[in-house]
């Protein structure tokens, strides 16, 4: 393993930096996923037959404070590649740690709307609309929570074996993991949310 | 809980094919037992991250795989051979069209070229493996244990039976009770996620990989060709892993989005189906066009005409390919101006199609020609493909097509595409590439043999099915009346698939036959080819090549071969390996239980078989693996014997 100390530590390597560029194609197959997920809402978000539309059910207060956290983590874990490329290990897992937690948040107030939903009788079952709504926001919501158990993952061996040029890597791509759900958030908080409100 | 559920009832042919599953895997187990090849199994095969071994795999499904859709379209056309014929029922007819197509295209056609890639790509490129060699092993147990579950289905629980491309409502739960459909959701699901990290594989692997010199304009063409429908596939496979959650959701919980009431859209689904159905054909096409390409350089002795005008067309075919699905139902109430968008965007595909057909003309103009085996399929395939291309612009046309659409017409295009445009490709390959691979040639006389059957056989059963569409004899109908006229055509039809499972046998004879007596190779090089995987003595080494070569133009072997310029500037120094690993493998088998408890509905099971996807993948992220290197030493004594020399 040829390791070149121009660069920083999560390119350090031939491997290692195949590896990003790699996970930003990945990426490039995970855009027509949502892409997919979103037109298929389009398509059926007039469809409620008897069921409740967005607007009777969405309610702006808790979005707002997942949008929040989430959106935020994306701060924190740019602050824990920062302290990476510093070599602050502590720092770093800091940062994830907080990263994750807000992870955990987010997942945990999407459950409880989710809860909610359910509780008034908008189910996956009931319209079409809500089919669509759920799977929307439930593929993003797994890829939340696969990020969480990932993260964690990679904080274990942080904490085990430091700042190696692998770990490096692996906290790199997850950060690029975890900024793309943000990406993806903001256009649900749009197009879903606050056009559902209005 | 209730066993009901599992059993496929009333049909002999179905219990005749459960005993002789049960009687081949207990062959296979007692067969490994006795010769004690366990442990060989396990280390060289099933742990393997080589991309050679993988490949071998591929194809070797891919073999399986066109054995069992080959029985299925035998099947079909002994049904169809005469009117009011009893050897099949409505039903089984519908569970064996729908395996035939699922099973020729994603689990024959797909890994017949992926196995290829593998093979070749690096060799190709002057690599030493693939950009992510332990991901390759799981795209192919993916593969494989999607593959096996869509195959079990026949005798676990009945098989899909809503034709391949599985239209909704006829695919719902209320219309399939079965099932066959939860199968056809996630055996492709699983294999399907396979071939997405394939792509992202390969892409990585051509993009960053190439030895040094080679400019994306020095590419041969299969690996462009390969390059592009690695794009093809992230761009694409997402969209069908959407459907089929969709599908998945509908048939399992009850979900809304292809159902006739509640705000379901069952043509949401022929949309979904078609924007992914589209470009898979050209997924399946293109790399068999790269195929070709090098054969034709090859037997021509000459370099391809107008190698930057192939590579521009190719990648406007492949971004035609995502605007054209509508085409696919036109007769289904879309609107004038929609169909005509479809249409103009359909004949368009045959312009750059047509650019490479004549590109491959000139490059044979004044060629110093071999008929060798893999150039008589490249031959044979530019005429028959252009019969398919041209009824293919018929179809396209939108007020026509209401004549012919769904009829027997569509099949007899669509097969003289496919096969001559896939299959012929992957058998050119193959006998092109064996050499390469094994170290010996098939035999040239059976190789004839098989193509003479092959080719003849194959416009018997397909040509007569164009006159059958144009007399109306409507596609998937398991039965006509002898009025209708259809009995003559169907009966020659038959008679054509039967002379085409000879030519397959044959090719599988060949196969046997060569490796017994076929004189070995020690030049690496027996057709006098061009391009770098020829520079590497064959069989191929772990480590492909002893010293990474330097790429000067295109065709850099043969300029090597032809000026006598070196390949090779550097010494030999040790190489670094990755180790083999077992955890693909039992990654892909966890996937497998998930999926089968998924298709019954056993929650439990299945909420278990997640969480050991979910650990594998962390055992996976803990693995450290530092690989293993070998000494320039042991690499100088291995070139030497494998180039025939005495150590």
């Amino acid at each position: 393993m040829k390791i070149d100390a121009s660069k920083p530590l999560e390119y350090s390597t031939e491997e290692n930096s195949n590896k990003i560029f790699g996970f930003w194609v990945f990426l490039g197959a995970e855009i027509p996923l949502f892409a997919t997920l979103f037109t298929v809402y389009f398509v059926m978000v007039d469809r409620f037959a008897s069921g409740p539309s967005g607007a009777e059910i969405f309610e702006i207060g808790p979005v707002l404070i997942s949008t929040f956290l989430l959106l935020t983590s994306s701060f924190t874990i740019g602050l824990a590649v920062h302290a990476m490329r510093l070599g602050y290990k502590k720092a770093m897992m800091f940062f994830m740690g907080i990263t994750l937690l807000m992870g955990l948040g987010f997942i945990g107030i999407e459950i409880e709307e989710f809860l909610t939903y359910v509780h008034e009788g908008a189910t996956l079952q009931t319209s079409g609309f809500l089919s669509s709504l759920f799977v929307l926001l439930g593929t993003h919501g797994a890829h939340v929570s696969f990020g969480f158990l990932w993260g964690v993952v990679i904080m274990i061996q942080l904490w085990r074996q430091g700042i190696t040029p692998a770990n490096a890597n692996k906290t790199f791509i997850f950060s690029l993991f975890w900024h793309f759900l943000d990406v993806v958030w903001i256009f649900i908080f749009s197009f879903v949310y606050l056009k559902g409100l209005m | 809980m209730d066993l009901e559920k599992f059993k496929v009832h009333g049909e002999p042919l179905i219990y005749g094919a459960m005993i002789s599953i049960a009687l081949a895997t207990i062959g296979i187990l007692v067969g490994l037992t006795y010769f004690k090849k366990w442990g060989y199994l396990w280390r060289e095969w099933l742990t393997t991250v080589d991309h050679k071994k993988i490949g071998i795999m591929y194809i070797l499904a891919a073999l399986l795989m066109l054995f069992r859709g080959g029985v299925d379209a035998l099947m079909m056309r002994l049904q169809t051979a005469a009117p009011e014929m009893k050897f099949l029922d409505a039903q089984h007819y519908n569970e064996v069209f729908t395996t035939h197509g699922l099973i020729m295209i994603l689990f024959m056609a797909m890994p017949f070229i992926i196995g290829l890639m593998n093979v070749i790509i690096p060799l190709q490129i002057g690599a030493r493996d693939v950009a992510f060699p332990r991901l390759n092993a799981v795209s192919f147990w993916l593969f494989f244990m999607g593959a096996m579950l869509l195959n079990i289905s026949f005798v676990v629980g009945g098989s899909p039976d809503a034709g391949w491309s599985a239209y909704f409502p006829l695919a719902s739960i209320e219309f399939s009770p079965t099932v066959g459909n939860n199968y056809y959701s996630l055996a492709l699901q699983i294999s399907g996620i396979g071939t997405l990290i394939t792509g992202v594989n390969f892409i990585v692997t051509i993009l960053k990989m190439r030895a040094p010199g080679m400019t994306l304009m020095k590419m041969p063409m299969f690996t462009w060709s390969v390059l592009i429908t690695n794009i093809i596939i992230v761009f694409a496979f997402p969209v069908l892993t959407v459907a089929l959650a969709l599908m998945m959701f509908d048939r399992l919980f009850g979900s809304q989005f292809f159902t006739m009431a509640n705000g379901g859209m069952d043509m949401l689904w022929a949309n979904l189906f078609w924007v992914w159905g589209h470009p898979e054909v050209y997924i399946v096409i293109l790399p068999a066009f790269g195929i070709y390409s090098e054969i034709i350089a090859t037997f021509s002795k000459k370099n391809l005409y107008g190698y930057k005008s192939m590579v521009f067309s190719m990648v406007i075919i492949s971004l035609l390919s995502f605007l054209v699905w509508a085409h696919h139902f036109y007769t289904m109430g879309q609107g004038v101006m929609v169909n005509s968008f479809f249409s103009i965007t359909t004949m368009a595909i045959a312009v750059p199609t047509g650019v490479k057909i004549f590109n491959w003309l000139f490059t044979l103009r004044k060629g110093r020609i071999t008929f060798t085996t893999p150039m008589l399929y490249t031959l044979a395939f530019i005429p028959i493909f252009t019969i398919g291309g041209v009824t293919g612009v018929m179809l396209a046309m939108a007020s026509a097509d209401y004549q012919y659409h769904n009829t027997m017409f569509l099949v007899a295009h669509f097969h003289y595409v496919l096969i001559p445009g896939a299959v012929f490709a992957v058998i050119a390959g193959f006998h092109y590439w064996f050499p390469k691979v094994f170290g010996f040639r098939l035999n040239e006389r059976l190789g004839k043999h098989a193509f003479w059957w092959i080719i003849i056989s194959f416009n018997v059963t397909f040509f007569p099915m164009f006159f059958l569409g144009l007399m109306g004899m409507t596609r998937r109908m398991y039965t006509y009346s002898e009025e209708t006229g259809f009995g003559p055509l169907n009966m020659l039809s038959f008679v054509g698939a039967l002379g085409l499972a000879i030519g397959f046998v044959i090719l599988v004879y060949n196969i046997y036959w060569s490796t017994r007596y076929m004189p070995r190779d020690t030049t690496g090089d027996p057709w006098d080819a061009r391009t770098l995987e020829w520079a590497t003595p064959s069989p191929i080494p772990a480590y492909n090549f002893a010293i990474v070569p330097k790429v000067k133009s295109l065709d850099p072997f043969w300029e090597s071969k032809q000026k006598n310029v070196p390949l090779y500037e550097d010494k030999i120094t040790k190489i670094h390996l990755p180790n083999n690993t077992g955890k693909p493998f039992i990654l892909g088998v966890i996937f497998f239980f998930l999926g089968f408890f998924l298709v019954f509905s056993m929650w439990i099971p299945a909420v278990v078989a997640g969480i050991g996807v979910l650990i594998m993948l962390g055992a996976m992220s803990f693995d450290r693996d530092e690989g293993f290197y070998v000494s320039a030493k042991e690499v100088e004594a291995t070139e030497k014997k494998l180039r025939g020399e005495t150590v």
